[in-house]
């Protein structure tokens, strides 16, 4: 039962970037700004529960909790900071700041503590079960149980929630809805909070499960995320989901056939292929374009 | 007219540039330090000016430049070292793989706008990175040796056909329909130009310019590595344009030169210089997000300074 072992290690990685993505779509819905410093949020994220483990000696569940909210107040310092002054600028400025800011955190974490990289501890038992066949460690079980309770935390919080309305509103139409009493700026703040409290929960499991942490290591699965939540359908939030749970699939499909090297390409085949084919992506509607 | 007007200026100065440098070098004036230095500046000066014409000029957002760097890199490098050609043919073999791919990327990612465009192009960039690094004739990760052919002639050679070839082209009518693309796409599509035909076009250019820069680079630093063609390689570019105002070719030349020398400065602290790279591109986006020059250029300068005197009758 090879192909079920790597159906379930593709969707363990696949959670990871869907809790990333989750972060990317829902910024990029409310201020329309693909937020490059994500991927570097989630490395704090995990290097703030690698500390929390080794250092003060907490176990999993508050080591995460931790990392949480200390990724949540980071991404609100990143928006009030950064991202706030270019509400009304162009695009591009929007995503050249974006990409300074990932510089500067990730080189900032070198600058602090030096590149070189950390074994995270083990948190779990290493016992496995057989299922069908397949060698399912309580790990990848526990991970993929933490991923599925904060996606449901988040619809939850995004559709029962007064602070999840005035997310929708703004991300609908930002004018109205300051005209409807909304405050806009807490409401973009709110979101990065959960964004960036997501991509740190991300972190944290990501650390767990592949024991090897770097500063440079948000790069590559922050423009994964992107990918994935390009692949949902930028915006949507259960199309960030799917999309990193693919993504995480055809990755792992693609080194189980042998080309372990080219993992890393399948991503951004994907990408090209979705932007070309189907911009709006799997979930998106089509709009048109407006002078 | 404008143009011939800085023709025979521009091209004065260069030689005398030239000259005035080479003189130096051969007199050992200048030791190895300063003019691998200066071939730098002439490389990070093409890939600038190159990337200004594709972000400036056309107002198309790649940031992966550093894929046609690297094309142009690798091309080169195999035609010198393997089919052992002059240093020549492999510049021109380089620029033209590398517009050839610049086509090939551009011909479906220019119907996307903005950070669509931009994420593409990084993952088009990131494409090509891989498919070097799973080439074993290349040397997959370990890299690839290469003799150092490039000299400071060749580099300034080189540096002044890219410039001579961006400002005709921007003062060209096809430069005229790049930016009214820039300016407003859908107005100018609606005037009846062609727009994807002038944006593949210019990221043609821009790409056979940056494959000219790569078979340079390659032929001056002994060993090519994928890793060297990395993100960070595209961000290195963009700064250069964003820095010296997008639009303006005398900024991307000057703030090349400016960066280019500041990390030459730095190189044993890589640290430092992305810390203040990143700051620098965040500082100047929230406070002059057009860059320092802006749309102008130095000569405009030289304008505004003479208008008053003048009575307006500059330009024509």
């Amino acid at each position: 039962m090879e192909w079920l072992q790597q159906l379930i290690n593709g969707i363990s990685l696949g959670s990871i970037y869907a809790l990333i993505a989750l972060g990317y779509t829902m910024v990029y819905g409310i201020i329309k700004l693909i937020n490059f410093a994500h991927g570097d949020v989630f490395m704090v994220g995990s290097f703030i529960g690698f500390y929390s483990i080794t250092v003060f000696g907490l176990g999993f569940f508050p080591a995460l909790i931790l990392s949480m909210a200390a990724c949540a107040l980071f991404g609100v310092i990143i928006e009030r900071i950064a991202y706030k002054r270019l509400r009304n600028a162009t695009r591009i400025a929007a995503l050249i700041t974006a990409i300074g800011v990932s510089l500067l955190i990730e080189y900032g974490v070198i600058y602090i503590r030096g590149a070189q990289p950390e074994a995270y501890p083990n948190v779990f038992s290493n016992r496995s079960f057989e299922f069908l066949g397949a060698q399912i460690s309580i790990q990848s079980i526990l991970i993929l149980s933490v991923s599925v309770v904060l996606m449901i935390l988040l619809q939850f919080i995004v559709h029962k929630t007064k602070t999840g309305k005035a997310m929708r509103a703004v991300s609908h139409d930002t004018e109205a809805a300051k005209l409807m009493g909304i405050n806009v700026d807490n409401t973009i703040s709110a979101t990065f909070a959960i964004g960036s409290a997501l991509a740190g929960a991300a972190g944290v499991i990501f650390g767990v499960y592949y024991t090897k942490i770097d500063p440079l290591m948000g790069v590559i699965p922050g423009v994964k995320a992107f990918v994935a939540a390009v692949l949902g359908g930028i915006g949507i939030i259960p199309g960030a989901m799917v999309g990193g749970l693919v993504l995480g699939v055809v990755e792992t499909i693609v080194s189980a056939l042998g080309f372990s090297l080219w993992r890393d390409a399948a991503a951004f085949v994907i990408l090209i292929l979705i932007l070309i084919f189907r911009p709006s992506g799997i979930f998106g509607k089509n709009t048109r374009e407006k002078v | 007219m404008k143009k011939s007007k800085q023709f025979w200026p521009f091209i004065i100065v260069a030689v005398l540039v030239y000259t005035v440098v080479q003189i130096l070098i051969s007199n050992g004036m200048l030791n190895q330090f300063y003019s691998n230095t200066l071939i730098l500046i002439a490389i990070n000066i093409i890939l600038a000016v190159s990337l200004h014409l594709v972000i400036g000029i056309t107002g198309q957002f790649s940031i992966g430049h550093a894929g046609f760097l690297a094309v142009g890199a690798y091309l080169s490098a195999i035609v010198t070292m393997k089919l052992h050609l002059p240093f020549v043919v492999a510049i021109i073999v380089g620029g033209i793989v590398a517009a050839l791919a610049g086509l090939i990327v551009g011909i479906p990612s220019l119907r996307l706008k903005g950070d669509y465009l931009a994420i593409a192009t990084l993952g088009f960039a990131e494409i090509i990175r891989i498919v070097f690094l799973n080439i074993d004739a290349v040397g997959g990760a370990a890299g690839m040796q290469v003799s150092h052919l490039t000299t400071w002639t060749y580099a300034f050679v080189c540096l002044v056909i890219t410039i001579i070839v961006i400002v005709n082209f921007t003062n060209s009518r096809h430069g005229l329909a790049a930016i009214s693309v820039r300016e407003n796409e859908i107005a100018s599509d609606a005037m009846g130009i062609n727009t994807t035909y002038y944006k593949v076009i210019a990221f043609a250019i821009g790409s056979f310019f940056a494959g000219v820069a790569g078979a340079l680079f390659s032929h001056n630093f002994y060993i090519i590595q994928p890793s060297q063609f990395g993100f960070l390689k595209s961000f290195d570019i963009l700064i250069f344009v964003v820095l010296g105002g997008l639009g303006s070719l005398s900024g991307a030349v000057l703030s090349a030169i400016l960066l280019t020398v500041v990390s030459t400065y730095l190189q044993g602290y890589p640290e430092t210089r992305m810390i203040i790279y990143s700051l620098v591109l965040i500082l100047v986006m929230l406070y002059r997000p057009k860059g320092l020059m802006g749309t102008m250029e130095i000569t405009d300068y030289f304008k505004l300074w003479r208008t008053p005197k003048g009575g307006g009758q500059h330009g024509k």
